[in-house]
């Protein structure tokens, strides 16, 4: 290649100008994210003044409410802000809890699988296989958990007298806690696998071969030395698929049920099969409100909160994981 | 559990000697405790459950795909109807998701490699830098339904009403521009995580090399220091632009509403389609689905079987990629 002295690196792209422009470029990326949580809150604001902490407590019905919040912003009257989101908030708690546990049971073993104990024939089927399943966009997932899983959790899981057990306070149709859990978690999994595999990649073989030549089988090795070594890395993991199961909208809004409703745990086993709807999804179900000032201020409360457990979520996991490096973690 | 033994191999005394025994070579399962086999055969179930639900998926859509798409969806836009015969296609969708891929990722990627460089090579005052890096994990955990929500905050002012339709000073906020820009901070972070990464594996005394001949850091990086990141940087780009086709909650609320172009009046060409709004395979799967407005499962399957064929193709890239580079080689420190 002929590479002579070229005077496009001349004066015009001299150091410290490349320097100022990518700083001017690094400082507007860092103000646009203050510009958005700033304005995210203003926004916010009026529905969290009026509420106070009952924003997030119980009472009356959640889709009531959000129906005159928007109606009351169109007929001009005085703006109405009565919103308790207690059923939305416990909708995300069940639904990310359960996929993030059962995707953190499933990908450690995977991980540790495709790292340790799998022929090399089987990782590397498997690697493809999670990239794949963490690349299929969300509303894909969605379409599938509606005319696959939906109609079989409706027809063949629930039962006639568990129908008819709620008749009068929700129909079970199959678009349930269960559905929405099942496919979050083979979205959120795939995401773990593979920070948790590069975690465990990362353990320095000396500290396995000193656990091996103690005579500890392989397997208990992995256990006790790689997958503790790797705890920042499965902390990182852990993390990230919560973020992303917690801001999950649209998949969740086809299949979750969409009504305003929080299922009790405490009504035993059918509780898996009520409908119900996340955060998240209550944002894109009401979309075309936005033009209602009250209906505005609502929806903007609930992306505050979304984006105030994303922050809280990452210094979560960047305190859990200097605590842990200090023991020369890798 | 046999199956995780491997067949005996008779030893080449010409090969040297692998820095890593063989998997399974080392010691078979058989001396192990009963729960460390049993937790063993969980690791056997879930891998090859992981499998079957990606060969499921995949088989379920190429069947549904193949029995209902028509080549003509594919050229002829959606339409009123009232039966799935009648209601025309998704070409609208599908020239809508390449639209904001390329305006998603050409935003995203000189704005990614930029920021990566800065943080990499020049990353002065150190504060700024750590404050860069949590600002990039930050829009990383963002929901990208607040990114849209804060996209009809940005795009809706009176200001920015070029970019978008507006009649008597009310800016509809929902076009082409307002997906693509926000769509841009989806795939931000990925770009610049894999592009660090590329920069960061180059040894110190590359870099020495280039500034010893008198080169500046500008065309160091230029030169030497980004084509030899590239195949980083492509995976980035790749990464980036599957999430950029698979998002469907901010092209829901900065672009969707139609299913169909709906250009502005009086702008040229180009201008007056990215100003107006329009529709991707994401949105239309989303509104075919029997959930949605349009209800038309069919071609739902259709239009999500488009959609999955990119997304393997990506996929695909990514991996010609990573063995291409693995191939070239890597620096040796």
């Amino acid at each position: 290649m002929k590479e002579e002295y070229s005077p496009e690196y001349g004066p015009r792209w001299s150091d410290q100008r490349v320097e100022r422009m990518l700083g001017a470029l690094v400082c507007t990326v860092v103000g646009l994210l203050l510009a958005m949580i700033v304005t995210v809150i203003a926004k916010a604001w009026p529905s969290f003044s009026h509420n106070g902490l009952a924003w997030f407590g119980a009472g009356g019905n959640v889709d009531d409410q959000l129906n005159a919040i928007f109606l009351s912003g169109q007929a001009g009257a005085e703006y109405v802000y009565t919103f308790h989101a207690w059923p939305l908030i416990w909708s995300t708690i069940l639904i990310t809890g359960g996929a993030v546990l059962i995707a953190l049971f499933s990908a450690l073993f995977v991980a540790v699988f495709i790292v340790e104990f799998a022929p090399e024939w089987m990782s590397n089927v498997l690697q493809p296989v999670v990239r794949f399943l963490a690349s299929v966009p969300s509303v894909i997932y969605g379409l599938i958990g509606v005319v696959v899983l939906v109609p079989f959790i409706g027809n063949h899981l629930v039962t006639e007298p568990q129908k008819a057990s709620v008749a009068g306070v929700i129909s079970l149709t199959g678009y349930s806690l269960l559905a929405a859990i099942t496919v979050l978690t083979v979205m959120i999994a795939p995401l773990m696998v593979s920070i948790f595999t590069d975690g465990l990649r990362a353990v320095k073989p000396g500290w396995l071969e000193g656990s091996l030549a103690l005579g500890v089988n392989r397997w208990r090795t992995t256990w006790k030395i790689a997958v503790r070594t790797a705890r920042p890395a499965i902390v990182a993991g852990t993390v990230l698929a919560v973020a992303r199961a917690i801001g999950e909208a649209v998949m969740l809004a086809m299949i979750s049920g969409s009504v305003g409703f929080a299922p009790n745990p405490a009504d035993g086993a059918i509780f898996i099969f009520e409908p119900s709807r996340p955060l998240a999804p209550t944002i894109v179900k009401n979309i075309d409100q936005l033009s209602s000032p009250p209906a505005n201020a609502t929806l903007f409360a609930i992306a505050a909160v979304l984006l105030f457990s994303a922050a809280l979520l990452s210094l979560t996991g960047w305190v859990a994981r200097r605590s842990m490096k200090k023991y020369g973690a890798a | 559990m046999d199956s995780s033994v491997a067949a005996p191999r008779a030893p080449t005394p010409a090969s040297p000697p692998p820095s890593k025994p063989p998997k399974g070579a080392v010691e078979g399962s058989a001396t192990w405790a009963l729960a460390d086999r049993i937790g063993l055969a969980i690791c056997w179930a879930l891998g090859l459950l992981f499998c079957a639900i990606a060969v499921a998926v995949v088989v379920y859509l190429f069947i549904q795909g193949i029995t209902y798409l028509k080549p003509s969806m594919l050229v002829t836009p959606a339409a009123g109807g009232f039966s799935q015969g009648e209601s025309g296609g998704f070409s609208d969708a599908l020239f809508g998701t390449m639209i904001v891929a390329v305006m998603g990722i050409s935003v995203a990627l000189p704005a990614g490699i930029a920021i990566a460089v800065w943080l990499v090579e020049y990353g002065r005052p150190a504060a700024l830098a750590r404050i860069t890096e949590s600002t990039i994990e930050a829009i990383a955990g963002i929901p990208s339904i607040v990114l849209a929500l804060f996209g009809t905050v940005i795009f809706s002012s009176t200001a920015l009403g070029f970019f978008s339709r507006s009649t008597e000073g009310v800016v509809f906020g929902r076009s082409f521009f307002a997906a693509g820009a926000m769509l841009s901070l989806v795939a931000l972070p990925l770009i610049v995580a894999s592009t660090r990464e590329g920069l960061n594996s180059i040894p110190r005394h590359v870099r020495e090399a280039s500034y010893a001949v008198g080169k500046t850091k500008a065309a160091t990086t230029r030169r030497i220091l980004l084509p030899a990141s590239r195949p980083q940087v492509a995976t980035g780009a790749m990464l980036g632009l599957g999430r950029i086709i698979g998002d469907t909650a901010i092209i829901v609320v900065l672009l969707g509403a139609t299913q169909n172009f709906a250009p502005v009046e009086g702008a040229g060409f180009p201008l007056n389609y990215l100003r107006g709004a329009g529709t991707t395979l994401t949105n239309f799967v989303y509104e075919a689905s029997p959930t949605g407005n349009l209800n038309q499962p069919q071609k739902a399957y259709a239009a999500a079987f488009v959609l999955l064929l990119m997304v393997l193709a990506l996929n695909g890239a990514v991996d010609v990629v990573h063995r291409r580079a693995r191939k070239v080689g890597t620096w040796s420190s």
